[in-house]
């Protein structure tokens, strides 16, 4: 629609200097947010995470007399639309969305429209954030943040595989291919509609395309055709040894993680390092599953909350946003038997007290240490995910 | 209390049930209306109940003594009507059903005594109207409807479901109770006994003239 | 109080939003929707939505969907009914699927989900015989031809279309036409099928239609059942207007009105169907032939074995929300225990409420519509019913994803989504046309005498109604409470379209939650989205007789 994009790209130019959230004062920030509610967007599709937001409504309710509700999500984009929508129908307030998990491509959307409200860097807790050390805290597949989002979890992926079945798993994704092709239907990968399967094509494109310094940059036609052209022959080969031989493809990241735990396949992607250890104790994964990294380094990034510019209740969602940063949430995300998400905090910021609940946490079966988890590769531009999925969508609904 | 009928025409569809009629009831004198089934003998009495149903439209006056009633809603026009079945509302108590169209007012439960004693079930007010035999609810039926006080009382083939035995008792009790609170009676059916019975004039509904 | 006024009232709540719903969508599918910048006719959102790859699979997977489901359930239904009317098999079939009819069709996929996936309670039992140590690669659901998403819509249709025609057969006076048939020499199945089938058809078409009209646009059972890749239309149509990419807005328009000419050409498919095999059945039953009884008896089965496995389902769904550690291929699970209840208890409340507080807002809301309207009804006649079911029952053959698009946009423009009134009206919308379908025949059959025996003792028409009428007709109007409760608890795309991301229903909750999450969570969801409207069956059936113990007439 050329109408509509001419139109929201005028509405684009017009919100571009975005609002920004009054934080200085934040025992008045605190105050005003008491006996508000918060609805907080958030991907469900991950029992353990559901979990930690019941928790954490329980002590924002306790601490800040705040209702932090969890609007359950399919995909993220449910609420990304939601926002969008609302916006070009001429809601500029009282929105449905107080606060994101996001993002990637989302995060990207709704910087570029304007969208977001500049609040992070003024929250009290975004001092104990380690942007030196984990600079995708501040840089988000490239993008700068600009406060637009405060960090709440690290994350990168890991392979998950039954060693009971397979001892050795492959440690590249051009192995991934051979194993395919000895081990036929034994191995899945979320629908690349989902992010933790466009992620899988993602890593594969950081393995095969001839120049990586190219997915730093937003990709445009010749250069996607270019640097996609291996992926797309790797991924041609790979397909027909996919479960279901490619034709079908799970869900999601749980229901992968259901076929791997009813033995349907070997070998699955994760972006949570801890899955392994979690799953088995929540008995959704065999005892005998281990993580581990490819050779040559995974893809990590990390998750933010936004808050958009016209919700209902953003200094209430800035309440809720520091808590997630707060010393206690995040070593409580970090316990492997809770959640097992790296922190984003750099301990040595913290007061000793805080900095043992981080020492404190137990470790979990077969988990990673950071040594084993070898260096991160920083996600490409959002654009190339776009387009990968775009392109992924194109081939798989044709034949 | 006399209950007249002027010129009274039922149409369905623009199609004339009848030919006019015009008739004067007075108490002590039940008039009996015979004509064949379809007729429009049961239409007659809606119209002068004011429940005539959907799809039927008629014309002509009624009235009770110099009072026209035609325009009245049923519930206003104090005509009490007891058809071929008893209608007791089956999920109130016999006494309840006695006490549907009597007045709020002192003395209300001993009437509805006293209603009971004259339907021969002395006591039994508390009981399922389904517990009871065809010839007590067709007593309690006609009770019911004395209790509110009608002006004028249609029968609409009321004896035509009981037995020989019962219909012959229950004749007595309906004419019986109707001369002593000197009502007005119009009663339709096709049956010969029942006009006899009534002891009043007997007057054939005659097919329309043809047009 | 203008004659007419409530049956406009009630026609004008549930058409409104279809009609405007409708416009609401057609318009944008020819790229005019201002608030996103469509300001022109355009046929783009076409040229995008026909561009797209794999679309001609998703609209024959909607199309033969749509008629097989339709086509197994209403045939189970006719074979069973031949082969086992009058016996003891007939009256168990009719206690067996009053479960099944206040379970949601989320509930039912979710169990199905649990039986058939190939590590699924089939597959287990297999196992051991077949020596499998990891489940069979076949794709036992989700199968891109759509068989199981056929299966799991006919587990729920055909309980559904088993109950229109028992009330059929009250209608029409079914045991003295089969001891007629039968005493010229037709085996009852014969018989059945020549004589009383006919009538039954006559008055179950427009559930039929229905069942069609809801299988072609149905989008929470085909996520749970349906392929990933080339899902059904009316799943596109979700997707795309749930893109963030809000240019897809115009095409997902033109997708839902595909939809709705998709609806029309299976609806017009089954129409034609019917005018070819009316003939050809009436020469089979004057052609005075007695065989086929075997076989009838034979294809009457199908059903039977339908409704198990929609109860084994139902079962499977409840095991697994409190199985403990449950791996292939153990047939039952290691332990069991109340963990995923108290672990699902806070994400179950808020949900919970809602879908209570919707559901009894919206079937009373319908009750009194519907009791307004069949009053106006009894008291201006026949006509005036036709014209009331006519458009009452508008949403029930329209596909809810054609006009549900049309009824956001229209919300959210008039900053109406996401509030109670909003979720309450859209679950009305479809509420209100079974609540009224099952009161209608209890009122008509209510002796009209009653009512005016009733004023004749002097009382008032509202008196006539609240004293004498509602406390008569209260069983049907408990099981039509129950069924409104049960159609509202199992609303998904409404919710989701009215709701606005604000309110969440149990039957959201498990949708989103199915999408491949723990089974042991779906099971949790899928046995509380069904509790509900169980209780509220249960009310239905138990109440009227506490209240009317001591009356014989009503109990």
């Amino acid at each position: 629609m050329n109408v509509s994009r001419r139109h929201l790209g005028l509405l684009a130019t017009a919100l571009a200097s975005p609002a920004r959230a009054d934080a200085s004062d934040w025992p008045a920030v605190e105050a005003r947010a008491r006996g508000q509610s918060v609805a907080f967007n958030a991907w469900a599709g991950d029992e353990k995470t559901n979990a930690f937001i019941t928790w954490a409504a329980e002590r924002v309710r306790a601490s800040y007399d705040v209702e932090l509700r969890h609007v359950r999500l399919r995909d993220t984009s449910e609420a990304v639309t939601r926002v969008v929508a609302e916006r070009s129908a001429g809601r500029d307030t009282n929105g449905a969305v107080d606060l994101i998990w996001l993002n990637g491509p989302n995060f990207l959307a709704l910087k570029q429209q304007g969208f977001l409200l500049r609040f992070a860097d003024t929250l009290p807790n975004f001092a104990l954030v380690d942007t030196a050390g984990k600079p995708a805290t501040v840089t988000d597949f490239t993008i700068p943040v600009d406060g637009l989002a405060a960090p709440w979890r690290m994350a990168q992926i890991v392979f998950i595989h039954d060693s009971a079945r397979v001892p050795l798993p492959p440690r590249s994704m051009k192995a991934m291919l051979d194993f395919a092709a000895t081990h036929r239907g034994r191995l899945a990968h979320p629908t690349a509609r989902n992010f933790l399967g466009a992620t899988f094509l993602k890593q594969a494109l950081y393995e095969l395309t001839p120049d990586r310094s190219v997915l730093r940059s937003p990709a445009d036609d010749s250069a996607f055709v270019t640097a996609t052209a291996p992926l797309w022959t790797w991924y041609d080969a790979l397909r027909p040894h996919l479960w279901r031989q490619g034709t079908q493809f799970p869900e999601g990241g749980p229901a992968t993680r259901n076929l791997l735990n009813d033995g349907e396949i070997d070998l699955m992607i994760s972006f949570n390092p801890s899955e392994a250890a979690l799953a088995i104790t929540s008995g959704l994964l065999p005892p005998t599953v281990r993580s581990y990294v490819l050779d040559g380094g995974t893809i990590g990034n990390a998750s933010f909350v936004a808050i958009p510019g016209n919700a209902a209740q953003p200094g209430a969602a800035c309440v809720v946003a520091n808590f997630l940063l707060s010393p206690e949430a995040q070593a409580r995300a970090q316990n492997p038997a809770i959640l097992g998400a790296t922190t984003v905090l750099d301990l040595q910021k913290l007061t000793v007290a805080d900095r043992r609940r981080f020492e404190d946490l137990p470790r979990g079966p077969g988990m990673l240490t950071n040594a084993e988890l070898g260096h991160t590769l920083a996600e490409p531009h959002p654009s190339w995910m776009t387009r990968i999925v775009a392109e992924w969508d194109r081939r798989t609904s044709a034949a | 209390m006399r209950l007249s009928l002027d010129a009274i025409t039922l149409r369905a569809g623009g199609r004339l049930l009848f030919a006019p009629l015009s008739l004067t009831v007075t108490p002590g004198q039940p008039t009996t209306l015979m004509g064949p089934s379809g007729s429009g003998k049961s239409s007659l009495l809606a119209y002068i109940c004011g429940t005539l149903a959907p799809g039927l439209h008629g014309a002509g006056i009624v009235r009770l003594d110099s009072q026209e009633i035609t325009r009245l809603a049923p519930e206003r026009r104090s005509v009490g009507i007891l058809f071929q079945d008893d209608l007791l509302f089956p999920h109130l108590s016999v006494g309840a059903n006695l006490g549907f169209g009597l007045k709020p007012g002192p003395g209300r439960r001993a009437r509805i005594e006293a209603a009971l004693v004259e339907a021969e079930l002395p006591g039994l007010g508390d009981r399922d109207p389904a517990s009871l035999s065809g010839g007590q609810r067709a007593r309690i039926s006609l009770m019911r409807c004395l209790l509110s006080e009608p002006r004028a009382l249609l029968l609409d083939e009321p004896f035509s479901r009981l037995d020989a035995h019962l219909r012959q008792r229950f004749r007595r009790f309906v004419f019986d109770h109707a001369a002593a609170r000197n009502l007005p009676v119009l009663l339709v059916t096709h049956d010969a006994g029942d006009a006899e019975a009534a002891g009043g004039p007997v007057q054939i509904l005659l097919s329309p003239p043809a047009s | 109080m203008p004659k007419a006024l409530p049956t406009a009232l009630a026609a004008g709540v549930v058409a409104l939003p279809v009609l405007g719903g409708l416009l609401g969508t057609i318009l944008p599918a020819f790229g005019i929707l201002p608030a996103l910048g469509g300001h022109h006719f355009s046929l783009d959102p076409w040229r995008a939505l026909l561009a797209q790859p794999g679309l001609g699979v998703s609209v024959w997977l909607s199309v033969s969907t749509g008629l097989a489901a339709t086509l197994i359930s209403g045939a189970s239904v006719a074979l069973f009914c031949a082969a086992f009317h009058g016996t003891r098999g007939f009256r168990l079939a009719q206690a067996a699927i009053a479960p099944l009819l206040a379970t949601p069709h989320v509930a039912i996929a979710i169990g199905l989900l649990a039986i058939a996936a190939p590590s699924g309670l089939v597959a287990r039992a297999i196992a051991p015989l077949a020596g499998w140590s990891t489940p069979p690669d076949v794709a036992s659901v989700n199968d891109a031809a759509g068989i199981s998403l056929v299966l799991g819509l006919v587990l729920k249709e055909a309980p559904y279309l088993l109950l229109m025609t028992l009330a059929a057969l009250n209608q029409i006076p079914a045991m003295r036409l089969m001891a007629m048939a039968r005493s010229l020499g037709q085996p009852a199945p014969v018989a059945f099928l020549k004589i009383v089938f006919p009538l039954v058809y006559r008055q179950i078409r427009l559930p039929v239609l229905a069942v069609l009209a809801y299988a072609m646009s149905v989008v929470d059972v085909a996520i749970l059942l349906g392929p990933e890749r080339r899902p059904p239309l009316a799943v596109l149509v979700v997707r795309w207007f749930f893109d963030p990419d809000l240019s897809k807005t115009f095409p997902a328009a033109a997708a839902a009105c595909l939809v709705l000419i998709c609806t029309a050409a299976a609806l017009l498919i089954w129409y034609a169907a019917e005018r070819a095999l009316g003939p050809l059945q009436r020469f089979w039953a004057a052609s005075g032939g007695r065989s086929g009884a075997m076989a009838i008896r034979l294809g009457g089965l199908a059903l039977a074995i339908l409704l198990a496995l929609a109860t084994l389902s139902l079962a499977a769904a409840a095991i697994w929300s409190v199985a403990g550690p449950w791996r292939f291929p153990n047939l039952l699970p290691i332990r069991f225990g109340l963990a995923s209840w108290t672990a699902q208890q806070a994400s179950l409340a808020a949900p919970f409420r809602t879908t209570l507080a919707t559901a009894l807002a919206a079937t009373a809301l319908a009750l009194v519509f519907s009791v307004a309207a069949l009053e106006a009804v009894a008291r201006h006649g026949r006509a005036a019913r036709q014209g009331l079911l006519a458009f009452t029952l508008l949403p029930l053959l329209v596909p809810q994803a054609s006009f549900l698009f049309g009824v956001q946009v229209a919300l959210l423009s008039l900053d109406l989504d996401g509030g109670w009134a909003a979720l309450i009206w859209a679950h009305l919308v479809f509420v209100l046309p079974y609540v009224l379908l099952s009161l209608t025949a209890p009122y008509v059959a209510l002796d009209p005498r009653l009512a005016h025996t009733a004023a004749c003792l002097g009382a008032s028409p509202f008196r006539i109604l609240i004293t004498v009428k509602l406390p008569i007709l209260l069983r049907p109007l408990l099981s039509a409470t129950a069924v409104g409760v049960a159609v509202s608890a199992g609303q998904y795309l409404a919710t989701l379209f009215a709701g606005g991301g604000r309110m969440a229903t149990l039957a959201t909750e498990a949708v989103t939650l199915a999408s491949g999450g723990d089974r042991r969570v779906m099971g949790v969801f899928a046995v509380a989205q069904s509790l509900l409207p169980i209780v509220f069956f249960a009310a239905a059936l138990l109440l009227p007789r506490l209240v009317w113990r001591r009356r014989a007439a009503l109990a």
